[in-house]
This record gives C-alpha cells, sequence and structure tokens, in this order.
C-alpha cells in the first residue's frame, strides 16, 4: 500500500466505524467487573452485619423496634419497577426510536427518586443515630451507601437524559445508555439483599 | 513478525496521530501505557528505598541491646510505615507498573483498554502516597502496625491523626488497585492480537488476569474494614466496640479477608515475571503452560478460603480453624505444580545463567524456604508457639520480599532494556544479585531462630542477657548488605543510560511478542499488529500476513498501518481472537490528574473533617468524570 493509499484509505475508513456488536465491548466488561466489585463492597458489609447480629443476644439491640415494613415494601416495588422502564428504552433505542428512550429514561428517573425521598424522610424520623451502638451504625450506613449509590444513579441519568435530549443516541450508537442501564439494574438487585437482609429479615422469629 | 514495508511519509504521520503533548503539558496528560508504566515503577522504588530506609533505622536501633537510636513512638512509627509503605506504595504499585508496560506489548495491542483510566490510577497512586507521606512531614506517622488492629487504632487508645492517615489512605490507594484490575482484566480479554487464542496467551497476562479478579474480590473487604474504622474514629460509630454490640473481631475477619488474598496479588504477577524469565533462558517451550495457568486461578481461588490462619490466636472454634488449617495446606498443591512446571522447563532445557535468570533461580529457592515456613505456620500447634514472634516476621519477608523483589528485580534486567533501548551491566548486575542474595538470606534467616528463642515483634528494644543480642547484630549487618544489593542496581541503572550496550528489538533472543517491536518502542507499539501463530510467537512465528482471512478489509484496517494512522487498536473476540472491529485509543487528556487530585482534595477534607474541603473535592470529581463520559459517543462509537 503506497502512502497516498493510505491516507486516502484513513479519510474514506474514518467514515466506516459501524455497527460492529457481535460480541462484547470492553465498555461492557468494564462495567461488569466494576459491578463485581461493588458487590463486594455490600456483600463485605452484609457480612458484617450478619457476624455482629450472630454474636448480640437481642437484635436489633439496645430496644430499637425492628423496622416497620408498611411504606418500604411500596416503595421497594417502585424502585424495581424503575428498572422495567430501562428494559424497554434499551430495545427502543436498538430500533432508534430515541422519543421511547427518552420516556423510558424519564419514568425510571422520577421512580427511583421517589424511592430516594422515601429514604431521605425515613433517615429524618428514624429515632436513633448511628452512634447508638452496632446495629444503629450497620442500618445506616448500609443503607446510606445504598442511598449514595441511588444517588450515583440518578446523576448518570441526568446525564444519559441530557445526551438523548441532544439526540446523541441511535440504533448503532447508544453504548452509555447500555452501560447505565447495567448500573441502574445492580443498584435495583442489590436493594433486594438489603431489603432482606435489613428489613425482612428482622422480623424472623 | 509481521513487517509491513512502510514508507517514511507514513511512518511520520502514525507519529504525529500518537504523540503526547510537548512539555510539561504532555507529563500531565499522556494516557500511552508506556510513560505511565515507567512512571508507575519510578514512583514505587521511591517509595521502595524510602520503606527501605525505614527499616535500617529500625534495624540500627535493635542492633544492640538497650538501643537508643529511636524511642518507643517513634519505632512504633518506623514499622508501622515500613509495612504500609511496602505493600500499598511499593509491591502493589510496582507491579501495576510492569503489567502496564509489558502487558498491552505482550499481547499485541497499541495500548490498554481504558488509556484514560489508566492514567487516573496512576494519579490517584500518586496522590494516596502523598497523602501518606504528609504524616512524615506532620511527624504524625500511622503507628498502629500495618494491619491497625482495633482496639489499639480506635479513637480511645489512638487519639492523634496518626491512624487516620491510615486508615484514609488505605481506602484511597484501593481506588487505584481496583480500576487498575479492571483495565488489567478488560485489556486482556479483548485487545489480544489476532490468533491469540487462550492457549497462546502469555503466562505473565494470565497472571494479571488472576491477580485482577483477585484484586476485584478482595479489595472492597479492606476498603469496608477501613471505612468502618474511619467511620468509628470520625463519627462515632460502634463497628468494632464491644460496648457499643460492635465486634473487635469483625476488623480482623475484614481484613484478612483482603489481606491473605493480598499476599498472592503480590505473589502471582511475580510468577508469572519468574515463569516468563525461565522459559526465555532455558531456551525451550514452556513445561506444563496448561498446568501454570490452572495452578495460578487455583491459587487465586483457594486464597480467598485461607485467612482465618492469620487469626490462629484469637480463640476461634476449632472446626473452623481446622477449615482454614487444611486450606492453608492445600495452597502449596497449586504452588508445588508451579515449581514442577519450572524444574521441568529448566531441565530440557539449556540454561543461560543471565543476572535476569539468576534472580529467577533466587527466587525460587527463598520461595522454597518461605513456602515451607508457610505450611508449618498453617498448622495451628505450631502458629500458636510462634504468632507475634520474629518467625513470622521471617516468613513473611521470605514470601512478601524474597518472592516478591528478587523477580521484581529479575524483572528490570531482563524488561529494561526493552524500556530504555540500553543493556544492564551483567558484570554489576551479579555482583548486585549475590550481595542481596547472601544479604537477604543473613537479614531474615536468623530471624526463624529469634522467634524460636521467643522475641516478639513490634518490640523496640530488648535486654541484654536473653540471649538475642549477637543474631540481632548480625541481623542488622546483613540488612546493610542487601540494601548494599539493592544500591548497585540502581547504580547499574544510571550506568546503562549513558554507558550501556545498545539492546536492539530482541537482545535476549525471547519468545513473547513485547520483543518482536523496537527497544524502546514506537508510540503505537506495533504499527502492523502481528498475528499470533503459537504460544512463543518469536520462536515459532507462523506465515507471515495480516490478518486472519474472515473479513479482509475488517483485517487490514484494524491491523494494518490504517489502525495506526486511525490511532485505533483491534478488538478481538474472547476465546478465539478473531478481530471483530477497533476502538480508537483515547487522545491525551488532563481529566485523569484532574478527577484524581479532586479525590486527593476530599480525602484530605475527610482527615481534617472539614465539610468545604469535602465538598470542593466532590465538586472537582463530579465535575471531571461527568467531563470525561460527555462525548463518549463520539469518541466511542
Amino acid at each position: 500500500m503506497t502512502a497516498d493509499a493510505v491516507v486516502a484509505g484513513q479519510i474514506a475508513e474514518s467514515a466506516v466505524l459501524g455497527p460492529q456488536a457481535r460480541s462484547r465491548r470492553v465498555g461492557w466488561w468494564g462495567m461488569v467487573l466494576l459491578i463485581t466489585t461493588e458487590a463486594m463492597i455490600f456483600a463485605a458489609l452484609l457480612s458484617s452485619y450478619f457476624f455482629v447480629r450472630a454474636n448480640s443476644n437481642a437484635w436489633p439491640q439496645g430496644g430499637i423496634a425492628a423496622p416497620p415494613l408498611g411504606r418500604i415494601s411500596v416503595f421497594t416495588v417502585l424502585l424495581l419497577a424503575s428498572s422495567v422502564p430501562l428494559f424497554w428504552g434499551e430495545i427502543a433505542i436498538r430500533r432508534g426510536e430515541i422519543r421511547q428512550l427518552r420516556l423510558a429514561l424519564a419514568i425510571s428517573f422520577v421512580l427511583g427518586l421517589a424511592f430516594l425521598l422515601n429514604q431521605v424522610n425515613e433517615f429524618r424520623t428514624l429515632g436513633f443515630s448511628a452512634k447508638d451502638n452496632a446495629y444503629a451504625s450497620l442500618f445506616i450506613v448500609i443503607t446510606g451507601l445504598h442511598g449514595l449509590h441511588l444517588i450515583a444513579g440518578l446523576l448518570m441519568s441526568a446525564v444519559v437524559q441530557i445526551k438523548a435530549g441532544l439526540g446523541w443516541f441511535d440504533a448503532d450508537r447508544h453504548q452509555t445508555v447500555l452501560l447505565f442501564s447495567m448500573y441502574w439494574h445492580f443498584v435495583d438487585v442489590v436493594w433486594i439483599f438489603v431489603f432482606s437482609s435489613l428489613y425482612l429479615s428482622t422480623h424472623l422469629r | 513478525m509481521t513487517s509491513v514495508e512502510i514508507p517514511s511519509a507514513v511512518d511520520e504521520r502514525i507519529e504525529r496521530v500518537w504523540a503526547d503533548r510537548p512539555g510539561l503539558l504532555g507529563f500531565f496528560t499522556t494516557v500511552d501505557h508506556k510513560r505511565i508504566g515507567i512512571r508507575y515503577i519510578v514512583t514505587s522504588f521511591i517509595f521502595f528505598f524510602i520503606a527501605g530506609l525505614l527499616a535500617l533505622v529500625m534495624r540500627a536501633q535493635l542492633a544492640v541491646p538497650n538501643g537508643t537510636v529511636v524511642g518507643a513512638d517513634a519505632y512504633n512509627q518506623l514499622f508501622t510505615m515500613h509495612g504500609t509503605i511496602m505493600i500499598f506504595l511499593f509491591n502493589t504499585p510496582v507491579l501495576a507498573g510492569f503489567g502496564n508496560y509489558l502487558v498491552p506489548l505482550m499481547i499485541g495491542a497499541r495500548d490498554m483498554a481504558f488509556p484514560r483510566l489508566n492514567a487516573f490510577s496512576y494519579w490517584i497512586f500518586v496522590g494516596a502516597g502523598l497523602f501518606m507521606s504528609l504524616s512524615f512531614v506532620l511527624g504524625k506517622a500511622p503507628n498502629g502496625g500495618w494491619f491497625a488492629y482495633v482496639p489499639l487504632t480506635d479513637k480511645t487508645f489512638s487519639p492523634g491523626i496518626n491512624l487516620d492517615f491510615w486508615g484514609l489512605g488505605v481506602a484511597f490507594v484501593g481506588i487505584s488497585t481496583t480500576v487498575g484490575a479492571v483495565n488489567f482484566i478488560v485489556t486482556i480479554f479483548k485487545l489480544r492480537a489476532p490468533g491469540m487464542t487462550v492457549n497462546r496467551i502469555p503466562i505473565l497476562a494470565w497472571s494479571y488476569v488472576a491477580m485482577g479478579f483477585m484484586v476485584l474480590f478482595a479489595v472492597p473487604a479492606i476498603t469496608v474494614s477501613s471505612a468502618l474504622l474511619e467511620a468509628d474514629r470520625l463519627f462515632g460509630t460502634k463497628f468494632y466496640v464491644p460496648d457499643g454490640g460492635g465486634s473487635a473481631l469483625l476488623y480482623q475477619h475484614l481484613f484478612w479477608f483482603w489481606g491473605h488474598p493480598e499476599v498472592y496479588i503480590l505473589f502471582i504477577p511475580a510468577v508469572g515475571m519468574v515463569t516468563t524469565m525461565i522459559t526465555t533462558f532455558s531456551r525451550r517451550p514452556q513445561a506444563g503452560y496448561v498446568w501454570s495457568v490452572g495452578a495460578l486461578m487455583g491459587i487465586a481461588f483457594i486464597s480467598f478460603g485461607v485467612w482465618v490462619h492469620h487469626m490462629f490466636a484469637t480463640g476461634l472454634p476449632t472446626t473452623a480453624m481446622g477449615f482454614f488449617s487444611a486450606a492453608s495446606f492445600v495452597i502449596a498443591i497449586p504452588s508445588a505444580v508451579l515449581y514442577m512446571a519450572w524444574i521441568g522447563t529448566m531441565w530440557g532445557g539449556k540454561v543461560r545463567f543471565t543476572t535476569p535468570m539468576l534472580f529467577a533461580l533466587g527466587f525460587l529457592i527463598i520461595f522454597l524456604i518461605g513456602g515451607i515456613t508457610g505450611v508449618m505456620v498453617a498448622s495451628l500447634p505450631f502458629d500458636l508457639q510462634v504468632t507475634d514472634t520474629y518467625f513470622i516476621v521471617a516468613h513473611f519477608h521470605y514470601v512478601l520480599n524474597g518472592a516478591v523483589v528478587f523477580p521484581i528485580f529479575g524483572a528490570l534486567y531482563y524488561w529494561l532494556p526493552k524500556m530504555s533501548g540500553r543493556m544492564l551491566s551483567e558484570r554489576l548486575g551479579k555482583w548486585s544479585f549475590w550481595t542481596m542474595l547472601v544479604g537477604f538470606n543473613v537479614t531474615f534467616g536468623p530471624m526463624h531462630v529469634l522467634g524460636e528463642l521467643g522475641m516478639p515483634r513490634r518490640i523496640y528494644t530488648y535486654d541484654a542477657g536473653l540471649g538475642w543480642a549477637a543474631l540481632n547484630m548480625v541481623i542488622s549487618l546483613g540488612s546493610l548488605l542487601f540494601a548494599a544489593g539493592t544500591l548497585m542496581t540502581v547504580a547499574n541503572i544510571v550506568w546503562s543510560r549513558k554507558h550501556g550496550a545498545l539492546a536492539g528489538d530482541d537482545p535476549w533472543q525471547a519468545d513473547t511478542l513485547e520483543w518482536s517491536t523496537t527497544s524502546p518502542p514506537p508510540d503505537q507499539n506495533f504499527t502492523a499488529v502481528p498475528v499470533v501463530e503459537s504460544l512463543h510467537p518469536l520462536w515459532f512465528p507462523g506465515p507471515v500476513r495480516l490478518a486472519i482471512p474472515a473479513d479482509v478489509d475488517t483485517a487490514a484496517r484494524t491491523q494494518g498501518e490504517v489502525g495506526a494512522l486511525e490511532r485505533t487498536t483491534p478488538i478481538t473476540s474472547g476465546l478465539d481472537s478473531l478481530p471483530e472491529f477497533e476502538v480508537l485509543v483515547p487522545t491525551p487528556s488532563p481529566l485523569p490528574v484532574l478527577a484524581a487530585l479532586g479525590v486527593t482534595i476530599f480525602f484530605i477534607g475527610m482527615l481534617i473533617s472539614a465539610a468545604f474541603v469535602l465538598a470542593v473535592g466532590g465538586l472537582v470529581v463530579l465535575g471531571g468524570i461527568t467531563t470525561w463520559a460527555w462525548r463518549t459517543e463520539m469518541d466511542h462509537p
């Protein structure tokens, strides 16, 4: 290949970077591994929770009542439901329908935000502080960390929504959407474990 | 390998496409894995010599009974910082540095999978290193031991800021290790040259895969353990406070769930280096390649089931301890498999005793001793006798100093010619090796005996008449010898910069791809990406060609000079390494260093409990990362 041909080729080829999703992208792997290590953080914290609990006579400690299940169950359903529109959005953008994607992102954002606001409200009416005892510390740090992840997810969602609003995604270029929804699903799935451990299991007698 | 003639006009264009910005700006914005790798190595060696100096001060204090060089509190700071710096700021990052430099070259890629993340990882390491070093400047270095057990390290018994440097610094540097691990795994999974199927991946690359997965599963545990420690210290939570319903033992569990795999996180890349060097200098294909890779994965897996052997003296239930003791024995089996493979390779080969090979052989002896004492302390009754004595100090220096530092020095002699283009002096190298080997064994060998004689760890002085004086003097002299040996290598490196013989592409007649490019390699690593036909591509090359011919256009574009001109690197399928498409290698950017600066400010805010500083740091991170993520649809279609 001569120099001219290479240069000409470069210009021609740069336009060709097209659809090639035959296998997993590097971004997909990056997100999977990030989620793996994040999941380990929650695993370590939940293990700590059960370790301390196994070594305690009373649980919750210090006469704190077991966390009530009513409201949080409703909001848990809302949080888990927030994943559903993202599935729809992913399918939509694969077909290039960016309006549907925008709507899906917005619905999921509102559901996530509702859950977060309920958490903030619950924190304000908790009746105990993280300094009281190990149960209180664990409860607040674990739910708080999940809340931080949710805030991160909402911020990501905001960025993705701006990009969607600017019309940067199409049927071929939407990796950000896929990576963001992976993270969002992770935050939802982690909550199943947190909810089962911190809320449901305290009511087991 | 594949040599395609390229007109010089194109050469210049390629150079321009890959060049960094000039001067200081280029220094802070580069994303070139080679520059970052070398920087990692240099920075971590600075920490190596700082921590070594701390050790020499300790040895000066202990050389004679009732030593008066330093007082008790200074001594506490010395051993704490020696261990902390060696583990977190030398061993881990220096291996990341070698991996950064070597992995893309070895697998035939033009850069790492996430070059900007790579730069971020380095700057985080620098930030965390400076953060922890700040404690020296303030004279308030951590003093609770490198594993910082509670309750000694809680606010009641360690009221100063000292321990906060440790707790926060450890979580801080963990960010760097974690993103580095992600980068290694994805790079090796997806960026391999066409034809480098899973059974042709060099063992060094495999070792970084194993190391990466261990980091992802282990580091969260120490992030949590130190975060909870800091929560207890800064915010008064009760995680580790028994009076508040917490558990001091919880800290040890979390810490060692990371701590034991960490030993292997350091050791496994060192194994990769040693195996590479032994294969090259035995002049024959690696024996038992599949077994060795399996053994690495086995070690990585089993290492998560042995952490309690650090806690035998805490009074856990016997059944539990029996399990962990058994698992600790079991881990000797894959290690033995590795030994068989090394011996097998040398047995059937024609060994050349160059300096790197000597370091590899030194490693074999030292790791054998460290491994055997490891099996000894895995046994419960013996461990209870020697816990917290110098026997343990001897054991873990054999495995962490000997079995990691010797491979690293060997790797310097082996790969520095590739990095700098100049050979090191073999004569001075051999002097350095023998001085280090003798110095090492004179330093740490007698510690086994001292431990048997009952000398506890971490005492800043001891009385005459306990029978420890003579051995301690020997140890202190040995440590000087060891230090002199390491300095000879430094002198050798400095000397080689001007006077070393030119290395040429492949001074060792080695087998892996990094030797197919020039020394030092061009910015794009490979103008034409090689096609790999065997496990030892330079020894058994296949027919020279551009690509696997599934789709000739794609192949020519991804692997030829067009790819180099477009600043792309090929992406291949995970198992068969068939070329699929190409990704653009990100251009130099100030965002990684900016985001790392934000993280540093954030941690300083935590340290001094200043909400304003915290907020500033948080905003810089947020802004940096958002900007970073902003144009990905343009950069990575």
